[in-house]
């Protein structure tokens, strides 16, 4: 493992929400994430931004318990993710990227399920699916199979599961891919009044603009490592946080010849 | 362009078989059967040659006809078609409309079926060479016959592409499908026996049939053999009409599938209905059993092995009325308790990468297997006991019958039992979520196998003690025995599915992010 330069900013609270040490990981040859450690405060809107295939997504499912990673540790709120999984996972609300759902239950069912799997009781789940349903406006869908939904709407239904529990810790792996604005900026305010009231979310994106006005901490991670980390106004430094992440993560490359284009 | 086109097929397909060593052993497999099918064909194609020429004709006139049917119907119905080359994908590119349909075309002839249909086809060409009119006539016809199976099928694909993209249509049928799959025994021989009865009519009919678009190329050869020219002379003008229509027809569906791609969205509809899960306990393993009931019926992967559980006694009884013996009855109960149990055996690889849902949400393992255990038993247990008291009511014994409950529920508790640990562990390749389940699923076929194979055979060994009691009562005639075997089968069934719950459960505890990591490789 090697030694970051800038680390983290100091935890302003006693307890980090989300303490990340060392994580590593290996896919045969590739190195995913090689050696990550970020101290997420609580109470904190952290954004995560990184090029593609910097380890964003490795990253979260280390962190989260659904990905066992080869070094290191992660802790929830002082619970060991890896040492003490289905205390930690009570903590967490996950939206990962990436991986099917349930789909041929209809929304309504599959956000009833995730709550009940959680153990909660049947009523508390009835009125709150209700109200998530409305809140992210699937009400008028609630009946239809999530197979036949949107890219956006199954984000959003996606999404709605991982809040049922009303989780201290939110981790969401690209909230906002495909989804309309209207439904964005609900989900950005519902996201907003959630850590007001003290709890704690983690998002993942690659819209700079969005991580800029919305998060007020960052972490920039490219080739399984982290670059920088601290409040969006450390990090971006006076730049844009668009032109700092570009300056951090190294300009662009250059493309490849694509000569069969040239053919017709 | 076109050969543009045909290049692209060939990479796709050498990188589909370089993506693993075992997709190529399995187009080896599928290889193997095709050649030996194609070589059967053609030996009998070329011995024809010195037939008579009536037998001939006939042979290879609905032989023919049946090729261009099976073009025209296999590949809606199986929703199975090759889509490497979905004209969909081109959309966005400019290629002339002549050069996209040739290359389109001649790409389909890439790939087993075509060339096992144009290999068949041109050894008409050998079938008829008793002059060189006739052996002419036939390579004519051969190109047209074969031209017209790919133009046919491309037809039928482009214009059911919208219907075959919706989901409903792929539900019902690949579920359709499984009926005369299931039961193609009773149906080959019932063809084959309509047939033989009617053998004198089979000239007469595949005359009629070679004035018809599916005959006509394959009949051209023969009428010149026969020296009627005039009649050869018409069908291949049937023949090029009938393929310059469906090209045209292709051509129009074409260009309008391309600016108008298929549209797969259904109606809005409220909730407030929450079917299984607002009956059965509101608990964890509750939960996983309404979701496993609702999959048992809403997805197809799992509705077309269910489908199959109401034909089991009609094949059976199909099998005593052949042999005169309806002892095969008794095997009734046993079979679809093993069928039903080893199901869900695969079912953590069925959820594939949902499963995270699980894992996230921190569902215990025990609460996880109970749920898919009871989910199986709640129909399954209904069935085996239907099964076993209807086969004594039917035969009026009811001496067997306290034995055969005993076997049908050891198999059956014992065998879910055993599923728990099995899909808790291992992922096999199954079809993806949403797809046919006749599609060749991607993944490790060896360690599908191997995890099948060794499975049913640590089955086996565990439910002898019920196997031997049976053999037991039927040597000895004493029903005590039977008694014996339903407590055994009770008790240790029972036993065997608490503890692979249990065991099963534990597994997926300590290794529940492996077993995602396992089935994320095949999404």
């Amino acid at each position: 493992m090697t030694a970051q330069q800038p680390g983290p900013a100091g935890p302003d609270g006693p307890v980090a929400a989300l303490s990340i040490r060392g994580l590593a990981k290996r896919f045969g040859q590739k190195i995913a994430v090689d050696g990550l450690s970020l101290e997420v405060p609580a109470g904190s809107f952290f954004g995560i931004v990184g090029p593609n295939g910097a380890g964003k997504t490795t990253t979260l499912s280390m962190a989260t318990g659904l990905l066992r990673p080869d070094f290191g540790t992660a802790v929830v709120h002082g619970v060991d993710v890896w040492a003490r999984p289905l205390e930690a996972k009570r903590l967490m609300g996950i939206l990962p990227d990436g991986v099917r759902l349930f789909d041929r239950l209809t929304g309504e069912q599959l956000v009833t399920y995730a709550g009940l799997l959680r153990g909660m009781d049947k009523d508390v789940v009835a009125s709150r699916v209700g109200e998530l349903l409305a809140a992210l406006d699937l009400a008028q869908d609630a009946g239809t199979l999530v197979v036949d939904y949107s890219a956006g709407m199954t984000k959003k239904i996606a999404l709605a599961s991982a809040l049922i529990h009303a989780p201290r810790l939110l981790v969401l792996d690209e909230p906002f891919e495909a989804v309309d604005p209207v439904s964005a900026s609900n989900i950005r305010s519902i996201l907003d009044s959630y850590v007001a009231s003290g709890g704690t979310v983690i998002v993942s994106s690659h819209v700079m603009d969005l991580v800029q006005r919305m998060c007020d901490h960052v972490a920039v991670v490219a080739a399984g490592r982290l670059l920088a980390a601290g409040t969006v106004d450390e990090v971006r430094a006076g730049a844009s946080l668009e032109d700092r992440f570009v300056q951090l993560v190294g300009g662009r490359s250059r493309t490849e010849g694509l000569k069969w284009l040239r053919t017709f | 362009m076109v050969a543009h086109l045909l290049r692209l097929k060939l990479t796709l397909l050498r990188n589909g078989l370089r993506r693993s060593p075992w997709q190529l052993v399995g187009m080896a497999f599928a290889g193997l059967y095709a050649l030996g099918l194609v070589a059967t064909l053609v030996l009998v194609l070329v011995l024809l040659r010195r037939a008579d020429h009536e037998l001939v004709q006939t042979a290879v006139v609905l032989g023919g006809a049946a090729a261009i049917l099976g073009w025209g119907i296999i590949p809606v119905v199986a929703s199975a078609t090759d889509m490497t080359l979905d004209p969909a994908r081109f959309t966005t590119f400019a290629i002339p409309m002549k050069q996209m349909l040739a290359g389109l075309a001649l790409g389909g002839l890439i790939g087993i079926p075509g060339l096992a249909t144009t290999l068949v086809a041109l050894s008409t060409v050998v079938t008829w060479s008793r002059g060189v009119l006739p052996a002419l006539a036939a390579l004519i016809g051969a190109v047209l016959g074969v031209l017209t199976c790919i133009v046919l099928s491309k037809v039928v694909t482009t214009a059911t592409a919208s219907l075959a993209a919706s989901r409903r249509f792929k539900d019902v049928s690949a579920i359709a499908f499984m009926v005369p799959l299931v039961l193609l025994g009773p149906i080959v021989a019932g063809v084959g026996r309509g047939i033989s009865a009617s053998a004198g009519f089979l000239p007469e009919f595949a005359q009629t049939v070679s004035w018809t678009p599916l005959g006509a190329p394959w009949a051209i050869a023969g009428d010149l053999d026969a020296g009627q020219p005039g009649q050869a002379a018409l069908k291949l003008m049937i023949s090029v009409a009938v393929l310059a229509g469906l090209a045209w027809c292709w051509k129009l569906l074409l260009e309008r599938a391309l600016v108008n791609p298929p549209y797969s969205g259904s109606g809005k509809r409220k909730g407030g209905k929450l079917g299984l899960f607002g009956l059965l306990p509101a608990v964890p393993a509750g939960a996983v059993m309404a979701r496993s009931l609702t999959y048992w019926i809403r997805d197809p992967r799992y509705s077309g092995s269910l489908i199959v559980v109401p034909l089991l006694p009609v094949l059976l009884v199909f099998q005593g009325s052949q042999t005169g013996d309806f002892g095969t009855l008794a095997a009734l109960a046993p079979l679809t308790a093993f069928i039903l149990a080893w199901s869900i055996s695969a079912d953590v690889s069925y959820d594939n990468t949902a499963f995270a849902l699980h894992l996230a949400s921190g569902v215990r393992g025990v609460d996880d297997r109970l749920g898919r255990a009871l989910a199986c038993l709640a129909f399954a247990l209904p069935v085996v006991l239907v099964f076993a008291i209807g086969h004594s009511a039917v035969s009026s014994d009811w001496a067997p019958l306290p034995g055969q409950l005993g076997l049908s529920l050891g198999i059956l508790f014992t065998g879910v039992g055993l599923s728990s640990v099995v899909s808790a562990r291992y992922t096999v390749a199954v079809p993806l979520p949403g797809d046919s389940p006749f599609k060749k699923p991607p993944g490790n076929v060896g360690q599908t196998l191997a995890v099948q194979f060794a499975g049913m055979g640590i089955l086996f060994v565990l439910v002898l003690p019920e196997a031997a009691l049976l053999v037991a009562q039927l040597v000895t005639g004493n029903s005590l025995f039977g008694w014996l075997n339903l407590a055994a089968g009770l008790l240790l069934g029972l036993g065997l599915l608490v503890a692979g719950v249990k065991l099963g459960g534990k597994w997926l505890d300590a290794r529940g992010p492996e077993l995602l990591a396992q089935v994320t490789v095949n999404r």
